[in-house]
């Protein structure tokens, strides 16, 4: 792999840059209008390099990352699959790309039907009555979903309902998300097998019960077995069921959350959707209610005029706050991570019903292919009697116990073996675990690559652990002081001169 | 095996407290709590002069995992905060019975120290924990 | 297509391998009652060829205006390099930066993001982006309410003269939260926050945060020294929200007063994203160092690796999952990782000198164009006042029909105002960019004359 790379400012002589790119100059006339009190005495730091100097910079610092497109990439409950270079290419048309927000719906009825059709399709696969596309992340999509919730209970007069049950093997930002709603958090156990507590469950609920937050499968990678009655049971009680979408992959095509119960879902189309992780976003969390939240869906939201005369062709428009007055409000200065909704309705669209139905078929298959393969190698699963669901955990606590060797040395030493490590110390219930998720864009070859590659670190952590305990030894760098980052900040260069 | 020393209070959130000859107390996190956050790096401690409620959140540790409050164990008002811990936070983590000591306070009148816990009793605790 | 590359032959080892007949039965422990019959709602798949058709037709519809519109989002050139190097398959198809040493790429350059940001917007410190312009704000505001401890009453001042779908966001995020946003008017005269107003809203009270946009949603450029300086007088925190292109001419906000603003956010669009009907987008934020703290968001650190050799992480991450009771929270701590990342490329490629001369070229082109059309009958200026790139104009008669005509010609004449502003009346917010060229601006002009005479005589 290529070592590092210099700091860009490093690079910066006075007078250099791509002036080619930049306006002809304008006289000072232009901007002599503006009131000497308020105009920009220094000019701020900002590269001086040419175009080519900074094509050369950032091509290379992209070649220090790992990628799905350069590496396998197993992280639990991330769903790292393809992503269709189709799906860029037919969202970056020109029209698309150039199209301002605020132009008006004459303007954008390509636009329209592109997202109308996707919330159509999504609530197709989910089962859900309606959807809402503007949440930005998946984490933006819970907040709405709790939002909602709430300002349901309270529409109906219903204000003691505050409570959120979640469960204890749960996503950081699920009770974070409650919190943040003003809702108060109660965790419930897991049993051995990986299920809800029921008896736990079934104390838990009552009168200040607004909902359950609840991933299906679980992020213990197994399918919640009972999840009927577990709707049942908050049903009953008066409370509303939240769906965390991270593992839809799970059961695209094979199962519904509508179906199964729930209320309210979000969606998180930079995983099941294939949309581009981009280094850390922009992700986009489209939400799915059931018919008794439809009202509360935060705007805008594409409609459908029905079409008059016959032969005509539909016309699409924004729904907005005097379409929806109970909405839970706007979420996104404008309509959401659009860009990101037409690279999932492209594929979407691709994939179609037949290809949507062996999305889970194949997730599956390739998980559980994994996880037999590793047990079969002599890795100790978390939930051996289980299914794997889209993904599943490894448990290296023996390891840890016997050889002094960690998930997080098996992880960087993984690195050096060209595999992205899985993700790790996630469940904080298993300990020294790692969620393996394949997806299903990865062949039989690569899963059998990793199968070996995890062989040798056994091997090594036999035979010479400081190979393990001391990796990555060939990446760029190898593991870095957190501490000192911590407490000596640097976070901006700062020239030395 | 956690350092518990015997003469000094504990509480079931990890903090330690000493009696000083003055009337005041000095209160700490145990050698648990430091083991279990990592290595510490930003300590924050109240200011002299400002009153706490027992069990108010009333410091933070933060380490590269984790962030915690520390919650006053009593009610009173705080002395003096550890000054050296603004550039030495890792002295909780070497020595949190002595030099990583994060605040003194003068209790309230009439403040609640029997239901702290004696050194046999914490130890005991920590053994149900699973600590 | 559903890009699965499983061969039969695959299948079959491998179902022989976990020891089940088919693939159905890895899917016994769902209940039966559960599955799902058929997924007829979705159409019949489509390959590349076909779908390319189909986007190409939906593009077609939509055509290529001219655009006039501002109002939150700005067209401005970017070079080729920007998104032929962001959509490399190594940035595009990269997760979060966890596993540092695999991401130093990634690492790196929101560090050098990082740098620049600051910079620009005069502050000590910056984060790796958050969602949007709109978000940053309702996360600024939560922010000053953990940060500003001299301050419990969790008050925000929140002018009018603020984008108001901002505005609507920060209600909607924030206010399950307890915080209370409180409306100020602006000077009919001049279209900005006057001082005096502010000092009435507040009174003698304990106001959480004031939020300041420069340039306003109007394009007016607001009093900012003396605002801040107001607000720091009496323990209020000053939050800006700021144009980063218009940042290369006018004075950053950690210049505003004698202190500087406490929060800067803002909507990072302009360099170098497109207006893709309204996103993705990135919002940006920074602040002090003695707030580092409290900031959310994602933020990347230099280091060094076990051989004493420099690289990046992330870090002060404890904050992220760290809840305070006492305060308000925040789960949002994304980033908008893609676009941070054309935006670094795009700073880049512009330097100091060519951002200064897209903010010149963008405001003369405002200038040249709002010259030109006030000298027609029946539009003149709403504001007096200096403004930057982006201007409110009074029509004669309803602004609505004047649009809808210059849209079926080709132009996107700019933002209605009778939404958000009624008592303005006929308003149209305008901008221009250096993307207008004279001659856009003259076919704007002759055709707004046109159809206004038009209506004129019907």
């Amino acid at each position: 792999m290529r070592t590092a790379e210099k700091v860009i400012f490093e690079y910066s002589r006075p007078g250099r840059g791509a002036s080619d790119q930049w306006p002809p100059e304008t006289p000072a006339a232009a901007t002599a209008d503006l009131p000497a009190s308020l105009r920009r005495a220094r000019r701020p730091l900002l590269p001086e390099v040419g175009e080519l100097e900074a094509v050369r910079h950032f091509t290379r610092l992209s070649q220090l990352n790992f990628s799905i497109d350069t590496h396998f990439y197993p992280l639990g409950s991330c769903t790292m699959k393809y992503n269709p270079k189709a799906c860029n290419q037919y969202a970056m048309l020109p029209e698309f790309l150039g199209r301002h927000p605020l132009a008006p719906e004459s303007h954008g009825q390509g636009f329209l039907a592109c997202l109308f059709e996707l919330q159509e399709m999504l609530k197709e696969v989910t089962g859900m009555q309606a959807v809402a596309l503007s949440p930005m992340a998946g984490a933006h999509g819970e907040f709405a979903g709790v939002a909602m919730i709430r300002a349901y209970h309270r529409a109906r007069g219903d204000l003691a309902r505050n409570e959120i049950i979640v469960p204890e093997a749960a996503h950081g930002t699920n009770p974070a998300t409650a919190t943040m709603c003003g809702c108060t958090v109660r965790e419930i156990p897991v049993d051995a097998q990986g299920d809800i507590d029921l008896q736990a469950l079934r104390a838990a609920v009552g009168p200040n019960t607004a909902g359950i937050m609840l991933t299906n499968p679980s992020t213990l990678g197994v399918f919640e077995r009972r999840i009927e009655e577990v709707a049942r049971i908050v049903h009953a009680a008066g409370g509303l069921l939240y769906y965390d979408g991270a593992n839809l992959n799970a059961i695209l095509g094979k199962v519904r959350p509508g179906d199964m119960g729930f209320d309210v879902i979000h969606m998180n189309l930079h995983k099941t959707f294939s949309t581009p992780h981009g280094g850390g976003g922009p992700g986009a969390g489209a939400v799915g209610v059931a018919a008794r939240l439809q009202p509360f869906l935060p705007i805008p939201v594409v409609g459908r005029e029905p079409p008059g005369e016959s032969g005509a062709a539909p016309r699409y428009r924004w729904l907005t706050e005097k379409d929806l007055p109970q909405s839970i409000g706007r979420l996104s200065g404008f309509m959401g991570n659009a860009g990101v909704l037409l690279r999932a309705y492209v594929y979407m669209r691709m994939l179609g019903r037949e290809g949507m139905s062996r999305v889970g078929e194949y997730a599956t298959l390739n998980a559980n292919y994994l996880l037999a393969r590793l047990r079969q190698a002599g890795f100790d699963a978390a939930y051996p009697q289980r299914r794997a669901s889209h993904e599943f955990i490894i448990t290296l606590r023996r390891q840890a116990r016997d050889l002094g060797v960690t998930a997080m040395d098996f992880a960087k030493r993984l690195l050096d073996l060209g595999f992205h490590a899985p993700t790790t110390y996630f469940p904080l219930l298993v300990p020294e675990c790692l969620l393996i998720e394949p997806t299903e864009t990865e062949s039989r070859d690569v899963l059998d690559a990793f199968v070996a590659a995890m062989v040798q670190i056994q091997n090594e952590a036999e035979q010479e652990p400081e190979r393990v305990t001391g990796a990555p030894h060939t990446m760029p760098v190898r593991r870095l002081d957190d501490v000192r980052a911590a407490k000596q900040l640097d976070l901006r260069w700062k020239p030395t001169a | 095996m956690s350092n518990v020393p015997a003469d000094l209070r504990y509480t079931r959130s990890h903090e330690w407290i000493r009696n000083l000859p003055d009337g005041t107390v000095e209160i700490g996190i145990t050698d648990h709590a430091q083991h279990a956050l990592g290595d510490l790096v930003f300590v924050e401690v109240p200011e002299a002069g400002r009153s706490l409620k027992a069990g108010e959140a009333s410091a933070v540790v933060e380490s590269v995992k984790a962030a915690s409050d520390v919650y006053s164990p009593l009610s009173g008002e705080v002395t003096a905060g550890n000054p050296r811990l603004a550039t030495e936070p890792e002295a909780v983590n070497t020595d949190p019975y002595g030099n990583g000591w994060l605040m003194r306070m003068r209790p309230a009148a009439g403040s609640a120290t029997e239901g702290l816990m004696s050194a046999d009793d914490y130890l005991k605790f920590l053994e149900t924990e699973g600590g | 297509m559903a890009f699965i590359p499983h061969t039969p032959a695959d299948v079959e080892a491998m179902l022989a391998a976990i020891g089940v007949p088919d693939i159905q039965a890895l899917f016994d422990e769902i209940p039966a009652s559960l599955r799902v019959k058929s997924l007829q709602g979705v159409p019949t798949e489509m390959n590349e060829m076909q779908i390319g058709r189909l986007m190409s037709e939906r593009a077609r519809a939509d055509g290529r205006p001219l655009c006039f519109i501002g109002a939150g989002a700005y067209e401005h050139h970017i070079p080729a390099a920007v998104w032929a190097i962001t959509t490399r398959g190594e940035f595009y198809s990269a997760y979060t930066p966890y596993q540092a040493e695999a991401s130093q790429g990634t690492l790196q350059l929101i560090y050098e993001y990082q740098t620049m940001m600051a910079s620009l917007t005069g502050m000590e410190v910056s984060n790796a982006s958050l969602y949007d312009g709109a978000s940053a704000v309702a996360e600024a505001c939560l922010m000053a309410v953990r940060a500003n401890r001299k301050s419990k009453s969790m008050r925000i001042l929140m002018p009018r003269t603020v984008n108001p779908h901002y505005r609507k966001v920060a209600a909607a995020t924030a206010g399950n939260q307890g915080l209370r946003f409180e409306e100020v008017a602006y000077a009919p005269d001049t279209g900005c926050t006057a001082l005096e107003v502010l000092q009435k809203c507040a009174a003698g009270d304990d106001i959480t945060a004031v939020v300041i946009q420069q340039p306003n949603f109007f394009g007016q450029l607001e009093d900012v020294d003396a605002i801040t300086d107001w607000a720091h007088a009496r323990g209020t925190f000053v939050i800006a929200s700021v144009n980063p292109t218009s940042l290369a001419l006018l004075k950053p906000p950690g210049e505003w007063g004698t202190k500087g603003a406490d929060i800067v956010v803002g909507e990072g669009q302009p360099l170098g994203v497109p207006l893709s009907s309204g996103g993705p987008y990135f919002g940006f934020m920074t602040t002090r160092m003695e707030y580092v703290r409290q900031m959310p968001g994602r933020i990347a650190g230099r280091t060094v690796d076990l051989s004493g050799r420099p690289g990046f992480t992330l870090t002060l991450q404890a904050r992220e999952q760290h809840i305070r009771r006492a305060k308000a929270t925040s789960n949002i701590c994304t980033n908008q990782g893609l676009l941070m990342t054309a935006a670094t490329i795009y700073l880049s490629l512009m330097g100091p000198v060519g951002l200064e001369r897209t903010a010149a070229a963008s405001h003369a082109q405002t200038r040249e164009l709002v010259a030109a059309i006030t000298t027609g009958k029946g539009v003149r200026r709403a504001f007096s006042g200096p403004f930057f790139h982006e201007s409110v104009l009074l029509l004669d008669r309803p602004v609505a029909p004047v649009l809808a005509t210059l849209a079926s010609r080709g132009i996107l004449g700019g933002l209605e105002l009778s939404e958000h502003y009624p008592e303005l009346g006929h308003a149209l917010l305008v901008c221009a960019t250096e993307t207008k060229t004279q001659a856009d601006i003259d076919s704007y002009v002759a055709a707004l004359a046109d159809v206004m005479q038009k209506a004129r005589a019907a």
